[in-house]
């Protein structure tokens, strides 16, 4: 089984977002990179596949701050095979309508069975990545999964319905799949491994193809909302605040 | 191309999703801008009751035996070949387990643009503006509805679902199902949500942890609050991927919507995800220790403090009150 896991760099949401001076993008003077969420799940999902059934596990990610560290670690957690794109950066937001296009190029070259991605990202502005990358390749997509089992060519799949409802799927391999948990929670490496995966993994370095950018809709203007217009915030030291929400509770007829 | 605008009516199990009330209620606001009409899609068998009540001029349905469960092959070739023969000026689908894969093979399969996370659209100096959320609701992005065929996946909090129903029952016109070979993903069986020792959508308080409660054995903190005041833990999703508390006790997109009397939400940060389960709350309380945390926007009462602090001090006090 040959496994690919796509992985994108997204905004860290506990750092604070600032737009730019053109009012379009957020300021990247400050912006961190961290792995989006859901695509640490995907890597796990591929690693668990991969030490039920054999294969191997190649991941793909583009430029950005961060992006090494994010190899490195896959490579420790048991990657084999770990490529940067050049030419294109997670700083620069690109859409995933671009993404799907330069990662189908490099992925056409793989020949995957499964692609896994992360159901969506925080930032997807265009749909997201693993629908736009499956008909890129001509594969048949299934997403929201929290769950994936192959055996002789067969892939199942769990995917999610609101309030817990999940329906079992059978796909045809070979499948891009779009991951939202893995069956087990991602699993936790300790620095020292990385820092050895950094003298032992290498990072294949592959020049992004021009892209297309289109498909993707063009930003008049971004802004962030106004937070907490409509709260009371309750202020002073920790026995005041909890004696205020005690107040409260006890009007609501609670306490 | 024509002006109108296409609306995809989700349906799961004979139940449509309160999405599609809120996208046929945006696709209003664009027809009126583009003089068409807001047609429903309907695709499915037997299930034509369905368009009762939906706010459409006109319900084009496709019944066949095939289409009775959602079968994403299936559902996205058969959608293709409609929006080819009609050429909507968009199309709108949730932004939802069912409606994103959908709407994102559309773009890719038929090249058009595709408008994600899409909040609220409006009217603005003859153009249709359309803003998205995106960034875990700290960051709003406005953009023009793309002159051509144009596919739109919708998030609820913009758009009222009320607008998107209606009392006259719009005429429904049934086109033939095409023909569609072996589809590559086929349903096996359903799963049905694992029932939970408590139902937290009984309950009239819940204190909800969210990753801000840091380690699992802080849970225990959390549950003895919340059985001081006589209610139930619940969490966001994070908590239960870590396996902390049981999925029947997720609040959210993926988990259960609650509106209990209160909502106290303790180191939650407010992703759309986790706010479309819990926002009709009677009243939420929040704490966070960042002040721009989007759970504020939907907070009546918010602080500040550290909850770890907070909760030894919160705990005494409902104690000494006594629940009741
Ligand atoms: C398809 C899909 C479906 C999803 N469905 C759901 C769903 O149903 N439900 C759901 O909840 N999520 C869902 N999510 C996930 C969602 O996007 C968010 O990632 C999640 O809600 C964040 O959980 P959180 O608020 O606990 O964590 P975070 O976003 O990490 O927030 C933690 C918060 O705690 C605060 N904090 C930290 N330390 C402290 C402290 N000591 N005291 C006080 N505050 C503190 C931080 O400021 C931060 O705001 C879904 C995601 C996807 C992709």
């Amino acid at each position: 089984m040959n496994i690919a896991v796509l992985i994108k760099l997204v905004p860290d949401l506990v750092e604070e977002l600032e737009i730019d001076a053109t009012g379009t993008a957020l300021d990247t003077t400050w912006l961190r990179l961290i792995i989006n969420e859901v695509d640490e799940h995907a890597l796990e999902q591929a690693l668990l596949l991969k030490e039920r059934g054999g294969g191997d596990v190649t991941v793909v990610t583009a430029e950005g701050d961060g992006a090494e560290d994010v190899l490195y670690a896959a490579a420790a957690k048991g990657s084999d095979r770990l490529i940067r794109l050049r030419g294109i950066s997670f700083e620069d937001a690109p859409g995933n309508h671009t993404l799907a296009r330069v990662f189908a190029a490099v992925l056409r070259d793989l020949e995957p069975d499964l692609v896994l991605t992360g159901v969506q990202a925080h930032n997807d502005l265009d749909g997201s990545l693993g629908p736009l990358l499956a008909e890129e390749m001509g594969m048949p997509y299934v997403g929201y999964l929290s769950g994936v089992q192959t055996e002789d060519g067969v892939c199942r799949v769990m995917k999610e319905y609101p309030g817990g409802l999940a329906a079992e799927m059978e796909i045809a391999l070979p499948a891009v799949l779009g991951i939202q948990a893995s069956e087990e929670p991602p699993r936790y490496l300790a620095i020292s491994r990385i820092r050895q995966a950094m003298k032992t993994a290498t990072i294949v370095d592959r020049e992004a193809e021009q892209p297309d950018t289109t498909g993707a809709p063009g930003v008049i203007s971004m802004f962030t909302p106004e937070v907490g217009e409509a709260a009371t915030m309750l202020t002073g030291a920790d026995d005041e605040v909890a004696a205020r929400i005690v107040e409260i509770l006890s009007e609501q007829g609670l306490l | 191309m024509s002006d109108d605008i296409h609306v995809f009516i989700e349906h799961l199990r004979g139940e449509v999703a309160e999405i599609t009330l809120i996208s046929l209620a945006a696709a209003r606001v664009i027809a009126e801008q583009t003089g068409g009409e807001v047609v429903g899609v309907l695709l499915g068998h037997d299930v034509q009751g369905l368009a009762a009540g939906l706010a459409a001029d006109r319900i084009l349905s496709i019944d066949d035996p095939a289409a009775g469960d959602y079968s994403p092959d299936l559902y996205i070739a058969t959608l293709a070949g409609l929006i080819d023969s009609q050429t909507p000026r968009a199309v709108l689908f949730g932004d939802t387990s069912m409606g994103a894969e959908i709407a994102g093979c559309l773009s890719g399969r038929l090249g058009l643009p595709l408008v994600g996370r899409c909040h609220t659209v409006r009217a603005a100096d003859d153009q249709i503006r359309v803003v998205s959320q995106i960034c875990g609701g700290k960051i709003f992005v406005e953009s023009a509805l793309p002159e051509s065929t144009v596919v739109v996946s919708m998030v609820p909090g913009g758009h009222r679902p009320d607008d998107g129903r209606s009392e006259t029952a719009a005429p429904i016109e049934t086109i033939p199902a095409p023909a569609f070979g072996e589809p590559r993903v086929a349903l096996k069986r359903y799963v049905e949500p694992e029932i939970g020792e408590i139902d937290i959508t009984k309950e009239d308080v819940l204190v909800a942890i969210g990753r801000g409660i840091q380690l699992e054995e802080n849970v225990e903190l959390a549950e003895e609050l919340a059985q001081a005041l006589g209610g139930a833990l619940c969490a966001s999703r994070p908590i239960i991927d870590q396996g902390w508390l049981p999925s029947s006790q997720m609040v959210g997109k993926s988990g259960k919507r609650v509106e209990p009397k209160v909502y106290l939400a303790l180191g939650v940060s407010g992703a759309p995800e986790h706010v479309e389960g819990m926002a009709s709350s009677a009243t939420v309380i929040a704490v966070n220790t960042d002040p721009a945390a989007p759970i504020f926007d939907v907070a009546h009462y918010g602080t500040e403090a550290d909850l770890l602090d907070l909760l030894p001090e919160l705990i005494d006090k409902v104690k000494a009150a006594g629940a009741g």
